[in-house]
């Protein structure tokens, strides 16, 4: 086989499992748009935010550590202990849940029957406070996230693909598990939605709220669960991010990437999600190989948006959005 | 008449004791009166029609009633205790159940689970299990599921099963949110303007499943509709509205009779 046909294979797998991450951003916006109809811009910072909470826990940090020593004093840092991952990481889900409540009570029970526009700012509002928030109380850092999992190349895939064409690829064995994690979060999301009551009521709630109240579901209840599902989607963008280039600032712009993915698939569709994110992801390492080149390179920075703008152009509705009618 | 004991109708259905009762009701929008201090009550087991012209208030009682409008002035008593002031959501828990003049459905899930949706309130197992899909939760879907098939059965909307709502025809729509209503097997069933843009013969369809539901399943239903013909035929008793007050209550006959209510729809004669 010729090697410029294996190593555009290679170029495209890693597309793909690169894609895998910017669908699980793109996840998390779709749940809230489809059941609230809300664009949440916060989407990239709560991943930031509960990687933040997720290092703080693992490491002991006491939060607020910098507010408190500046207002009583001290000199406390850490609490001294090391919890196990697995602790952490549920102790994060619960936060991102209390979160939820939280973003229920204080915002969006106020906003009830306001314009999509209204609540969109309310939500730009809710990123920037908890860009600051993370901050005060895990403080600006980058850190390090290390919740075990497996990283560097993965040798299997190589000597499977060597020994079958003669080139080895090159895959993260990181890009394997955020794959086979984001594969079993859709599942079961998926599951959920179709098969359970809490799911039907989500349905429900995202198709009409007046018949929803008239069926006896607590709209408020639903937009807690909403959040809470997209907050813990979040922790694991943000697990899979943090542990590929280290928890920081920048992590709050993957949601910038999760825009074509949703341009691409539609802003009210799961599967919309995941292929628009393979579609892109795959697509840009691709159009890097071949085009990349000739055009001096530097594509995957704007390949994404331009492709988002042809969509925007000649299906703005994506690959598997609803196509809005208006009835006049 | 004792207004408290039960009795039996011409046809030989039973009329029991107040179910729902109504006092002073007072609903403003701003400066406009909707509902001037109008009082009635519904008793179990009859067919109550809310009837009157245009723009009469009727559908803003409907609305008092299931929760959606909350009104200045007056009491709601149900089940014999007064209702505090409540969201939309917690009236449908107590067992109100309503249709929609406009129908309110969930356009893009099946008929299936559109109905399957009027009995989320009688669901019991959590949501723990429910998320994994283990113990009691599989037993009760199952359960609800036979109880929904029954009312498919009752309604004849067999062969539409698994499409999507968002497909049917006006007058099938209407159905499946009166399957999605007695799905919830409520105490008392209102619905809004039930025969409203239907054709004869799905006026006559419609009429015959009101009749059977409150006849097999005993059903208290308070309905409004501003066809006369179809109401008198229909209900036990009647509350005739005009711009927003009460201007006759009773049986058919009697409001028939009633020169407010024949003054009302045909207009007073001026001379």
């Amino acid at each position: 086989m010729p090697d410029e046909i294996l190593y555009a294979a290679e170029a495209g797998l890693n597309g793909l499992m690169a894609g895998v991450l910017y669908a699980l951003v793109a996840l998390g916006f779709v749940l809230i748009f489809k059941a609230s109809g809300i664009f949440n811009y916060a989407q990239g910072v709560l991943a930031l935010f509960a990687a933040l909470t997720l290092v703080g826990f693992q490491n002991g940090q006491v939060p607020f550590a910098h507010l408190i020593n500046a207002i009583f004093g001290t000199q406390i840092h850490e609490f001294g202990w090391h919890l196990p991952a697995v602790v952490a990481i549920l102790l994060t889900g619960a936060v991102m849940v209390l979160l939820a409540i939280l973003i229920e009570r204080l915002i969006l029970k106020h906003l009830v029957n306001q314009a999509p526009i209204i609540l969109f700012m309310a939500t730009i509002g809710l990123a920037y406070f908890l860009e600051g928030f993370g901050d005060i109380m895990w403080g600006a850092d980058i850190k390090k996230l290390d919740v075990g999992l497996p990283q560097g190349i993965s040798d299997t895939v190589e000597s499977v693909t060597d020994s079958l064409f003669g080139y080895g690829f090159f895959i993260d064995r990181l890009d394997i598990v955020a794959t086979v994690v984001a594969a079993l979060l859709v599942l079961s999301l998926t599951l959920f939605s179709q098969f359970t009551k809490y799911g039907r009521a989500l349905r429900a709630v995202a198709d009409d709220h007046q018949a929803a109240l008239s069926v006896g579901i607590s709209l408020r209840f639903i937009w807690v669960m909403v959040w809470s599902i997209a907050g813990i989607v979040a922790l694991v963008a943000g697990v899979m991010w943090g542990a590929k280039s280290g928890v920081q600032f920048s992590l709050s712009l993957i949601a910038l990437k999760a825009l074509p993915v949703l341009m691409l698939g539609g802003f009210t569709s799961i599967p919309g999600a995941i292929v628009g994110g393979l579609i892109i992801g795959m697509g840009e390492k691709l159009f890097e190989f071949f085009v990349g080149p000739m055009i001096g390179g530097a594509t995957e920075n704007w390949f994404a948006y331009v492709l988002a703008l042809l969509f925007l152009v000649f299906r703005p509705q994506g690959l598997f959005g609803e196509r809005i009618i208006e009835r006049v | 008449m004792n207004a408290m004991s039960p009795e039996v109708t011409a046809d030989g259905r039973k009329i029991g004791p107040v179910l729902m009762e109504m006092k002073s009701i007072t609903l403003r929008f701003g400066g406009v009166k909707a509902i001037t201090d109008i009082s009635f009550d519904i008793r179990e087991g009859e067919i109550r029609a809310i009837i009157g012209p245009n723009g009469a208030g009727k559908s803003s009682m409907l609305n008092v009633i299931s929760g959606f409008y909350v009104p200045q002035e007056g009491e709601v008593w149900f089940r014999g205790a007064r209702r505090p002031q409540m969201k939309p959501y917690q009236v449908a828990r107590q067992g109100i159940a309503r249709t929609f003049q406009n129908i309110a459905l969930f356009d893009g899930m099946s008929v299936l689970d559109n109905i399957m949706t009027g009995r989320l309130t009688l669901m019991r197992s959590g949501l723990l299990s429910q998320a994994i899909w283990w113990g009691s939760a599989e037993k009760e879907e199952t359960a609800h599921r036979e109880k929904v098939e029954k009312i498919i059965d009752f309604l004849e909307i067999q062969n539409i099963r698994k499409t999507p709502v968002g497909r049917l025809p006006y007058g099938l729509k209407k159905r499946v949110e009166l399957a999605r209503a007695l799905a919830a097997e409520p105490k008392l069933l209102l619905l809004d303007e039930p025969m409203a843009g239907m054709n004869v013969e799905e006026k006559e369809d419609m009429c015959r499943f009101i009749l059977d539901v409150n006849d097999e399943f005993g059903t208290t239903i308070a309905l409004i509709e501003h066809d006369m013909g179809v109401v008198m035929d229909l209900s036990d008793r009647v509350v005739v509205m005009d711009y927003g007050k009460k201007i006759g209550d009773g049986t058919p006959d009697a409001v028939r009779r009633n020169p407010d209510v024949i003054n009302a729809y045909l207009g007073v004669a001026h001379e």
